[in-house]
């Protein structure tokens, strides 16, 4: 550790407001990049298994005769 | 009335093309114009904008210059594949024997012809209002007819992506003003140069090696861009 | 040999494959990420010229350095997808310009942080600035291409043939800017000659730009599946998998 601490890793000097927002947004952005993916596939699957779920409903309910 | 067996050769071809797309443009001499136009008014904007003081605006006239000949460039570029897509003959281009290659080089010469090479005709006039150093005018006229020939090479990309587009007229910018940085930036400096006195032969050397490499590889880009808008 | 690149075109064995490949890649790029950027931020000492706000090289550099190969990996997979025909290609390249876009984003912001305290403002007309903007206008020129057209697949090849020229285009837009502007620190990384850099600081470097490609390649693989998913929907293998989510 170089820092001796926690208040001067934090202040850096005086730099440690930039250091820390710009490691901050870039984490923001990782994040966003990498759950964004995750969320379109989560969304997808689930309206298909909707979908079909409706369609199977649909399927017994012809064959009840209704 | 006879019909020809074989078709005309790629030369005679092309040189058809362009005929036909130069006799197209002088049908409507007012659009041929309008850049002109749009070159003059936004030259008229500057020192509105700017100021009237002349050692201001001579400081700043190679960069608006460029900038104002690059925007007109890029505001016509839109319309070079645009009707002859809509009526059909872009199709009939495509199928024809005569390698696409040179046919496409010979509408992007068009319209570089009513274009470019007018834009860098009619800028010394310009050049002095915007009070440019008489001496950089040379540089000017030179560092234009090459560099707009570039500019009309790259444009030519963007217009061929996006005439299937209804609605391509902000896209096409979008696609292609990155592309035209390189130009700007040795064609401003060409100018820059000439008005310190600098020699400008480097600068215009590079605009002809970047003429000789869109030459070489931008045709093959608007083919390829002129087959997917047209089967799309 | 050949049946792998005939397995590569098929999409539920590519979904399955980055799936694999994801179960481990995923857990390895964040430890990566955490151990470096907690070694660039705490564990070196600061730069005897910049003082501590040097410590943003840890993600500008590595950020920049993977936003532009992956605008190569963008156009290399635009030349598969356009001369082979390969649809996962396509896949591959539709999903590089995203992800392209936001470590430009990075790149630029880092930039600017790393600008106040260094040159005093926020924005400065350099070389590599204006070039990472260029380069995000490039994505950004991809990603509105692809959203203008109607007719996907057309919209595929489209960007493929703007991220080709835009890969020709890169190296002289780069040269020229450089030209323009230059008035800049030469580039202080060489893998073959003498590093002017202290390896004490090289090392948690190296860390980040290949936590970087991994965060990359993360992405890319996952916006490949949810691509194959979305464009697959109505053949058996994704109702199934569709199914199996459910319960």
């Amino acid at each position: 550790m170089y820092f001796d601490s926690v208040e001067a890793a934090l202040s850096m000097a005086g730099h440690g407001g930039y250091v820390w927002s710009a490691y901050a947004i870039s984490l923001l952005v990782v994040a966003l990049i990498l759950l964004a993916p995750r969320r379109r596939q989560r969304k997808l699957l689930r309206r298909l298994a909707g979908e079909q779920k409706r369609r199977q409903q649909g399927h017994t309910a012809m064959e009840e005769g209704i | 009335m006879t019909v020809p067996r074989t078709p005309p050769g790629t030369a005679a071809f092309c040189l058809a093309l362009l005929r036909r797309q130069l006799t197209l443009a002088a049908r409507r001499p007012i659009e041929i114009g309008n850049p002109l136009l749009f070159f003059a008014m936004v030259v008229a904007l500057f020192p509105l904008g700017l100021g009237p003081a002349p050692d201001q605006l001579a400081g700043f006239a190679p960069g608006i210059l460029w900038i104002i000949a690059l925007l007109s460039s890029l505001l016509t570029s839109d319309t070079v594949f645009r009707s002859d897509f809509e009526d059909g003959s872009l199709e009939q281009l495509l199928l024809a024997p005569q390698p696409l290659f040179m046919s496409v080089l010979a509408y992007i010469c068009a319209h570089w012809l009513v274009t470019g090479l007018l834009l860098a005709l009619v800028s010394p006039l310009f050049a002095l209002m915007i009070k440019l150093p008489a001496a950089a005018i040379g540089a000017l006229v030179a560092s234009l007819l090459l560099g707009t020939a570039v500019l009309s090479l790259v444009g030519g990309i963007g217009a061929a992506l996006t005439v299937g587009l209804k609605r391509g007229g902000m896209l096409i910018s979008l696609l292609i003003l990155p592309f035209y940085m390189p130009v700007l930036i040795f064609g401003s400096a060409a100018v820059q140069n000439a008005t310190l006195g600098i020699p400008a032969a480097p600068y215009l050397a590079v605009l002809g090696a970047l003429l000789c490499l869109a030459i070489a590889l931008a045709p093959l880009a608007i083919a390829a861009g002129l087959r997917i808008s047209v089967d799309a | 040999m050949w049946s792998f690149f005939h397995k590569l075109g098929s999409p539920p064995w590519l979904y399955r494959i980055a799936g694999t490949i994801l179960r481990w890649l995923l857990p390895i790029t964040l430890v990566a990420l955490c151990v470096g950027m907690t070694w660039g931020l705490l564990y070196t000492a600061p730069d005897f010229r910049q003082g501590n706000s040097y410590r943003i090289i840890y993600i500008h550099v590595p950020a920049a350095v993977v936003a532009l190969a992956g605008y190569y990996v963008m156009a290399l997979a635009g030349a598969v997808s356009l001369i082979w025909k390969m649809k996962m290609a396509d896949v591959a390249m539709k999903a590089c310009a995203p992800i392209g876009a936001a470590l430009t984003f990075i790149a630029l912001v880092t930039g600017a942080i790393w600008g106040k305290p260094t040159w005093g403002t926020w924005w400065v007309w350099d070389a590599r600035i204006t070039s990472m903007l260029i380069l995000l206008f490039l994505y950004l020129g991809v990603v509105a291409l692809y959203e203008a057209y109607d007719n996907k697949e057309a919209a595929g090849k489209a960007c493929a043939v703007l991220s080709l020229v835009g890969m020709v285009n890169i190296p002289i837009i780069y040269k020229s800017v450089d030209w323009w502007y230059s008035l800049h620190q030469p580039a202080s990384i060489k893998f073959t000659g003498d590093s002017t850099i202290d390896p004490s600081m090289l090392y948690p470097l190296l860390l980040m730009i290949a936590a970087f490609y991994a965060v990359f390649t993360c992405c890319l693989l996952m916006n490949m599946r949810a691509e194959i998913l979305e464009r697959e929907a109505r053949t058996n293998w994704v109702k199934k998998l569709a199914l199996e989510y459910r319960t």
